[in-house]
């Protein structure tokens, strides 16, 4: 577990880096999160060395979020004053997001397969 | 009950309960009972009944807060693994991220804007589909509230987690691609973990989702409210 913490934190500690030394307005997870799989994918890093402590922490992302969540104490009165553009517009958003992402995909995805059948059979 | 401001006090009482609301909904199969959520609302009724402010639940919470970058960079290992049909598919892909971005931002701008919001809180809003970090980062610099970004945050993904396949199901999102990058672009990290519970795979493409829309709700946000009128 050691080892693959380290290789884990070595990631985010290098996303750390890049951040503070280019000032680039991303989180340093996400930057560690594109390193890893990119050191992987070159075979710097092997699959072994990390995924028990991957499989844990992705398994379990949504109980990290709790203390997030219980921030939401802070800023009971501004929901309660606005509550209705608050819930109205995220529910709306969300369901929009969800149905036109997965439509855009489905799409563009069975317009080139059906393209490339068509051209594989000429 | 000094004691009960003790943070090893009270990171076990955020693990015991959000362990027994996961018992609770396995034994019930109760989508709502969402553990997440029922930990968030218990801990809150908690810190409220025994008068606890959230700064001093904080000083324990924020070890467990902790763990969310760690947990992001640990998304690297199903994104690797499903980098083969990602690349056969990176067209589909982006357009897909790009048309949901910008659906999501402006969507929630406007139906916000329709329900009376004001403009402080519009603009916490249009940053509510991506991780936490970014999302409050956004907030920052359009001028919005950071805290009530953070909070719409969480519950835009815990709504999404919990309601995201039943969506599909009703849009006709079928492809088990397509699914994960809804579920990702829509509800992040949270969205994400509902998606791993769902497949593997489901969660690889959730992971890319979350990652594509991170990047360009970044780029594009300042953008898309500057064409909906407003300036920055």
């Amino acid at each position: 577990m050691i080892q693959q913490c380290a290789v884990l934190f070595s990631f985010l500690a290098a996303g750390e880096l890049i951040v503070w030394l280019t000032g680039i307005p991303l989180p340093s997870s996400i930057i560690g999160m594109i390193l890893l799989t990119v050191s992987l994918k070159a075979g710097i890093v092997k699959l072994e060395w990390v995924d028990k402590i991957s499989d844990f922490l992705s398994k379990n992302l949504g109980f990290f979020f709790v203390p997030a969540g219980v921030g939401l104490m802070k800023c009971l009165g501004l929901i309660n004053a606005q509550w209705l553009p608050i819930i109205g517009a995220s529910v709306v958003s969300t369901f929009l997001i969800i149905a036109i992402t997965g439509w855009t995909h489905q799409t563009i995805r069975h317009i080139t397969t059906s393209r490339n059948n068509a051209i594989s059979r000429k | 009950m000094q004691y009960l401001e003790n943070k090893y006090f009270l990171i076990a009482l955020t693990f015991v309960v959000f362990m027994a609301t996961k018992y609770i909904q396995k034994r019930t199969g109760i989508a709502l009972l969402n553990p997440i959520l029922l930990t968030i609302a218990i801990i809150i009724g908690f810190l409220m009944c025994t008068d606890i402010s959230y700064e001093t639940y904080s000083e324990g919470g924020e070890y467990i807060d902790f763990w969310l970058k760690p947990a992001v960079v640990a998304l690297g290992v199903p994104l690797y693994q499903q980098l083969e049909s990602i690349r056969k598919q990176l067209l589909p892909i982006l357009i897909a991220e790009l048309a949901g971005c910008i659906v999501g931002i402006s969507s929630v701008v406007f139906v916000a804007e329709i329900l009376g919001g004001t403009r402080e809180v519009i603009l916490s809003l249009a940053s509510k589909s991506v991780t936490t970090p970014i999302a409050m980062e956004i907030t920052e610099t359009l001028g919005g509230i950071p805290p009530l970004t953070a909070a719409v945050v969480v519950c835009t993904g815990i709504f999404g987690g919990m309601t995201g396949f039943k969506m599909m199901k009703m849009s006709r999102v079928k492809s088990p691609i397509a699914q994960g990058l809804s579920m990702g672009t829509a509800a992040h990290a949270v969205g994400t973990s509902a998606a791993m519970d769902h497949g593997y795979r489901y969660g690889a493409f959730s992971s890319l989702g979350l990652t594509l829309n991170g990047l360009f709700t970044a780029l594009l946000t300042p953008i898309i409210l500057d064409l909906m009128g407003y300036s920055i």
